[in-house]
């Protein structure tokens, strides 16, 4: 194995030992892990407003971009775009201490990724296939791992892996997140998660992004009852958020798990969204209206309205997104 | 020593000697200390580290890869290895992914064990041999444990490699003494050698002592440890210049150990036959059962076919 295939900023420091690093208790230490550039990324010197205006543009333009070189036949594969869910990505993932929290994403997992790390130069080589990719390019669009941030493809599969992991690190403080959505609800993992996360008292935060529709099949052809009074018996806490405004999930994600850390108790977090885009490239077989009601609901537009130098962030995502896709393009594919 | 005993000394040896590890699985508490008693007064001694679970073997086989991919190492019990079918997803998807996929940025040094085989009278949902569907899994080693090596020692060795492993144990052998490598037939120049694993390998061994006294063929038994990746030089070097193998295995015919013996042995041996479990599921008749699992009647009799053979 060659040395670029591991993908690190860090390279001096061990894969397993890397784990053990991160234990930082102190909150001044907070996000300190991050590469400079990272952290600039993600804007952590700029006030609240900006910094997830900033976050959610920078998804929004890395998944449109990625659609771009689909169409172009620049990529293979698949992507599934999270194209309107930008606002639970940057209000839930801004809730937690990057240094200890971990977080199990998705297929659809490419905003919480950007949110959690910063990582756009490594993402889209990852989905370009090259060497730099995050993991190397082994894993695609919906296989990421990095620092405490893992996803997988397979629907429910992690949320039992979640709560392992939040059991692992309980004794630090650390919070585990699971991103789920109103698909994955027909999944028994599911289920069975919420039952061990509350015998073993877990410390989980169950995040499900209810955009109402499965790849192309809407919700009420598959979800029976009660997406938000699913948990209750369980006894599983839940807090629940119908609206697309990323500082009100911010403040209701900090709720839930300042709840799940203090009280070593598992939560269902119920955020009602819309996907604006595709399932994956080009097949969204909705009607008109429904799609225009999703759009009705776009969180970019309102935030764009109450950050003063809108126009001079986006061009620096765009700047950050162009530079990305050129040095993925120059990077080797991964290979054997 | 009996096999449970090992099995067992082994778990308590692990569980004093790492303090991050965690052992879960159903009814595992004391003082029933699991169905097969493998975990007998572990949770007596290490309360805080043995944990009962939910019926829920998805559940627990997935909570253990979190557990273990954040610096804390699990062995978990399934109570009847039939039950692996509802954690397939677990094991295949994510305990035997993550390492590989995630760029090698992580371990998960999980250890399942399962107990499988019949003869036991427990009817077709209790008494299977399902580790061939989990065989071939890449990132997965699968061990089976037999008496003619130390079980105890084979658990130690799956959790020093801090990588998925699932280790076959067989439900019948928890009573039977721990026997050694030395207790094998193994004679100098083997008319036939039995390739096998698992519970079928006291039959084997059976059938070569009536051999030898009866027939004065001579056989030798081999008795593999690693079913999955399989040892194909190792199974070369211990088959040597014999030509004739017969391979024996409780699980159903195909895709099986049997045709993995036969893809390691092609064009190494004259005459190869394979023995194996039914097509169909194992009957609660015990009677019916012990006549469809290859027994030492039958084992002795495929030997006498091959040697016929020439």
């Amino acid at each position: 194995m060659t040395k670029e295939r591991a993908i690190r900023k860090d390279e001096t420091v061990l894969a397993s030992s890397l784990a053990e690093l991160q234990i930082v208790t102190s909150s001044a230490a907070r996000n300190l892990t991050l590469a400079p550039t990272e952290r600039g990324l993600l804007g952590f010197e700029l006030p609240a407003a900006v910094r997830f205006y900033q976050q959610m543009m920078l998804i929004r333009l890395v998944e449109e971009r990625l659609l771009d070189l689909f169409s172009q036949g620049l990529l293979f594969g698949t992507t599934h775009t999270s194209i309107g869910q930008e606002a639970n990505a940057v209000g839930v993932i801004n809730a937690l201490d990057r240094d200890r929290d971990i977080v199990w994403s998705n297929h659809r997992c490419h905003g919480h990724f950007i949110a959690y790390s910063g990582e756009v130069e490594g993402l889209i080589a990852e989905i370009m296939g090259r060497v730099t990719g995050i993991c190397g390019g082994r894993g695609g669009s919906q296989h990421l791992c990095f620092r405490n941030f893992h996803s997988n493809g397979i629907q429910g599969g992690i949320a039992p892996v979640a709560v392992g992991s939040a059991l692992a690190r309980k004794d630090e403080g650390a919070v585990a997140v699971v991103f789920l959505g109103d698909g994955t609800m027909g999944e028994g993992a599911v289920y069975e998660s919420l039952n061990l996360a509350s015998v073993f008292a877990a410390p989980v935060v169950f995040v499900i992004e209810d955009n109402e529709i499965a790849q192309t099949t809407p919700k009420h052809l598959t979800v029976s009852g009660s997406i938000v009074a699913r948990a209750e018996p369980f006894g599983v806490r839940t807090f629940a958020y119908d609206g697309n405004d990323p500082i009100a999930i911010y403040e209701l994600a900090q709720e839930a798990v300042g709840y799940v850390r203090a009280e070593s108790r598992p939560c269902w977090l119920y955020l009602r969204t819309e996907r604006i885009g595709p399932h994956s490239k080009g097949d969204d077989t909705r009607p008109a209206e429904r799609l225009e009601q999703a759009r009705a609901r776009d969180p970019i537009p309102p935030m764009r309205r109450r950050v003063a130098n809108a126009d001079e962030i986006d061009a620096y995502c765009l700047n950050v997104v162009d530079r990305a896709v050129e040095s993925a393009a120059a990077a080797a594919l991964a290979r054997g | 020593m009996r096999v449970v005993e090992s099995i067992n000394r082994a778990l308590h040896d692990l569980m004093g000697a790492d303090l991050r590890l965690v052992i879960l699985g159903e009814d595992v508490l004391d003082p029933y200390g699991g169905a097969f008693k493998v975990t007998k007064g572990l949770s007596s001694a290490y309360k805080d580290r043995v944990w009962t679970t939910p019926i829920s073997e998805g559940g627990i086989v997935g909570m253990a890869a979190g557990m273990a991919i954040k610096g804390r190492p699990v062995i978990v019990e399934l109570m009847f290895g039939d039950f692996i079918a509802l954690a397939a997803d677990q094991i295949i998807n994510h305990v035997a992914k993550f390492r590989w996929m995630y760029n090698d940025q992580v371990e998960v040094p999980v250890i399942i064990r399962a107990p499988m085989g019949g003869r036991r009278g427990y009817g077709p949902t209790h008494s299977q041999s399902l580790e061939k569907h989990f065989c071939g899994v890449p990132g997965l080693t699968v061990l089976a444990t037999h008496e003619y090596a130390d079980p105890g020692t084979l658990l130690h060795r799956a959790f020093a490699s801090r990588s998925p492993h699932l280790i076959i144990e067989n439900k019948v052998m928890y009573s039977r003494p721990v026997l050694g490598p030395d207790a094998l037939p193994r004679p100098a120049d083997a008319d036939v050698v039995i390739l096998t694993y698992g519970g079928c390998v006291e039959h084997a061994v059976a059938a070569a002592k009536k051999l030898a006294q009866e027939e004065e063929i001579a056989t030798t038994v081999v008795a593999v440890e690693q079913l999955s990746p399989f040892p194909g030089d190792e199974v070369r070097s211990q088959v040597g210049n014999c030509t004739r193998v017969v391979a024996v295995e409780e699980g159903s015919p195909g895709w099986g150990f049997a045709s993995e013996c036969a893809r390691a042995l092609i064009g190494r041996v004259r005459h190869f036959s394979a023995l194996t479990g039914p097509d169909h599921p194992i009957p609660s008749s015990r009677d019916w059962e012990d006549d469809l699992l290859p027994g030492v009647n039958a084992i002795q009799a495929a030997c006498i076919e091959l040697f016929q053979k020439g």
